[in-house]
């Protein structure tokens, strides 16, 4: 076996195996779904809340486990010496970072394969939906959240990435646009979540599968902004061990 | 001891800075295959640094650094092939399951090696499913030991294996490392522990303030330097028995005393002893140990680990 499907084997299995990552990208994201589509206190201003919430929890499903799950387990592994004495393997960093991302993905078509039959089962019907933009917008997303999730991982002890994760999980799902529409967040704010990865990612998924973004192309720009930005940072800051 | 064309591992004048910190300066010593090679030395002596140089984590500021030929800062992925590393301390996440270690780390050096056996050959095979965590810490050193060993190397760096390990546990880690070098494997071993350098080592590497201060065999380190060790009496007059053996004589514990000669002086100390009574519960003369040599290098009683 080569060192690259060794550790993506090692990787995936030990991400689906752990429960905290469990309850943080998937549970968390089908109890919002079902939650806030079967009781209707979110100001949606959609026919069916579900319309409004499913793209926004797919791009939650993709923070969760792109920035947090990635950034939490890369920085006790740093903390507890496991990149450094990685580095030592025929492995090396390359292959090592890129069988995160495939752990990663693994990861999201999961959370994809149970999200959308659970909203489609809540009443979900996205009109002419691109998929293949959706896929792109996906992986444009990908990128800026583990470029997010590595820089704080990668300079922040164990502990302190781990509360400077959550915190930054919690700000971005409650003013990214993700749950609550940009319209109901007071003028500033509403400001700064559409500037924000979550923020764009939500929109972007919501007009490539509903036709429903409130500024599409400006998302774009910031989403891909985040994509180029994030990763140039966590490269820089960085550190093995 | 001067590198020659069979060593495994040769540095020659290497210097290690962290920022205005020398950390080593000028340190040139080699390893050889088929030997274990100890580097001691006090708290912030250096050696770490310079082993961490020649394992292509970090970089020399000046000098030369070849491991089995290659230089470790620009061909690590070609050297990590045959390289096996056991750190400090740590390198496996705590909830990881042993066995699933063991397989990750067998499967990354591809070298054919069962993770079963690697578990059995190290003694772990009944905690196979335990969590790291839950390992003592001496089953932690052999378990960081076993990955070590996934490698097949060809050269291995073995830091502090016998480090919080119990007496069954050091007996078999020690086993493993004769072994690893009656097969050819350089090994290279950096540890406070005098005595499991003593009985491991075929050479020795002393670090003192950044730089080697000996490099030899055991024999030669303790050329020249015999002793005479011997317990008696607590109240010993040591100027007099001084001034009759013509030698210093120096207090090393409550009731344990040393006089640096060859054995000849064996016979006038015990007459001296028996003409003023004193008692002699055990008395032992030939080279000094390597605590002691260890010692008089550095001027160090606060240990051998940095």
């Amino acid at each position: 076996m080569n060192p690259l499907r060794a550790q993506l084997r090692h990787e995936v299995s030990t991400t689906l195996r752990n429960s905290e990552q469990l309850l943080l990208t998937l549970i968390i994201p089908v109890m919002l779904l079902v939650f806030f589509s079967l009781v209707d206190v979110l100001p949606t201003e959609t026919k069916d809340p579900v319309d409004f919430l499913a793209p926004g929890i797919l791009g939650l499903a993709v923070m969760s486990a792109a920035m947090v799950s990635l950034g939490i387990g890369t920085g006790f592994e740093r903390t507890y010496k496991v990149l450094k004495r990685l580095g030592a393997t025929p492995l090396g960093r390359g292959r090592l970072i890129a069988a995160k991302i495939g752990s990663v993905i693994a990861v999201e078509v999961v959370q994809f394969a149970v999200l959308v039959p659970v909203a489609y089962a809540l009443g979900w019907r996205p009109s002419a939906p691109n998929w293949l933009g959706a896929l792109a917008a996906v992986i444009i997303g990908t990128i800026a959240f583990a470029g997010i999730g590595l820089s704080l991982a990668g300079r922040l002890r164990g502990e302190i990435n781990l509360a400077a994760q959550n915190g930054l999980y919690l700000v971005l799902l409650l003013l990214g646009g993700m749950v609550i529409p940009f319209a109901k967040l007071p003028g500033p704010v509403s400001a700064i979540a559409k500037a924000l990865p979550s923020g764009a990612l939500a929109d972007v998924l919501r007009e490539t599968l509903a036709h429903g973004g409130v500024r599409p192309g400006t998302s774009w720009a910031i989403l891909l902004g985040w994509a180029v930005v994030a990763p140039a940072v966590a490269t820089r800051l960085f550190r093995w061990d | 001891m001067p590198a020659t064309d069979a060593d495994s591992v040769r540095v020659e004048g290497l210097t290690v800075r962290y920022g205005n910190l020398v950390a080593v300066d000028d340190v040139s010593f080699s390893a050889a295959a088929g030997e274990v090679t100890a580097v001691l030395g006090p708290n912030g002596a250096g050696k770490t640094s310079a082993i961490e140089v020649c394992e292509g984590y970090r970089p020399a500021a000046a000098g030369h650094v070849s491991v089995l030929g290659m230089d470790p800062a620009r061909q690590q992925a070609e050297l990590s092939a045959r390289m096996g590393v056991m750190l400090q301390e740590g390198g496996v996440s705590p909830s990881a399951r042993v066995s699933d270690v063991a397989r990750q780390y067998c499967d990354l050096y591809g070298k054919g090696v069962a993770p079963a056996e690697l578990l059995e050959t190290v003694g772990l095979a009944a905690r196979a499913r335990s969590a790291y965590r839950r390992l003592s810490g001496g089953e932690k050193q052999r378990l960081s030991l076993a990955l070590a060993l996934a490698a097949r190397p060809d050269v291995a760096f073995l830091d502090e294996p016998t480090s919080g390990v119990d007496v069954t546990g050091r007996q078999l880690i020690r086993a493993i490392v004769r072994r690893l070098a009656s097969d050819g494997c350089a090994v290279v071993l950096a540890t406070h522990e005098l005595d499991e350098a003593e009985k491991v080592a075929d050479h020795v590497v002393i670090f003192d303030k950044g730089r080697v201060v000996a490099d030899g065999t055991l024999d030669e380190l303790r050329r020249g330097h015999d002793e005479i060790r011997f317990r008696s009496s607590p109240m010993l007059d040591l100027d007099a028995l001084g001034v009759a053996l013509g030698l210093e004589v120096r207090r090393v514990g409550d009731d344990e005393y040393v006089v640096d000669s060859d054995a000849s002086r064996v016979a006038a100390l015990t007459g001296w002893l028996a003409a003023h009574d004193e008692p002699v519960n055990d008395i032992r003369a030939g080279r000094q140990r390597l605590e002691d040599v260890f010692l008089r290098l550095t001027g160090n009683g606060s240990g051998a680990s940095s």
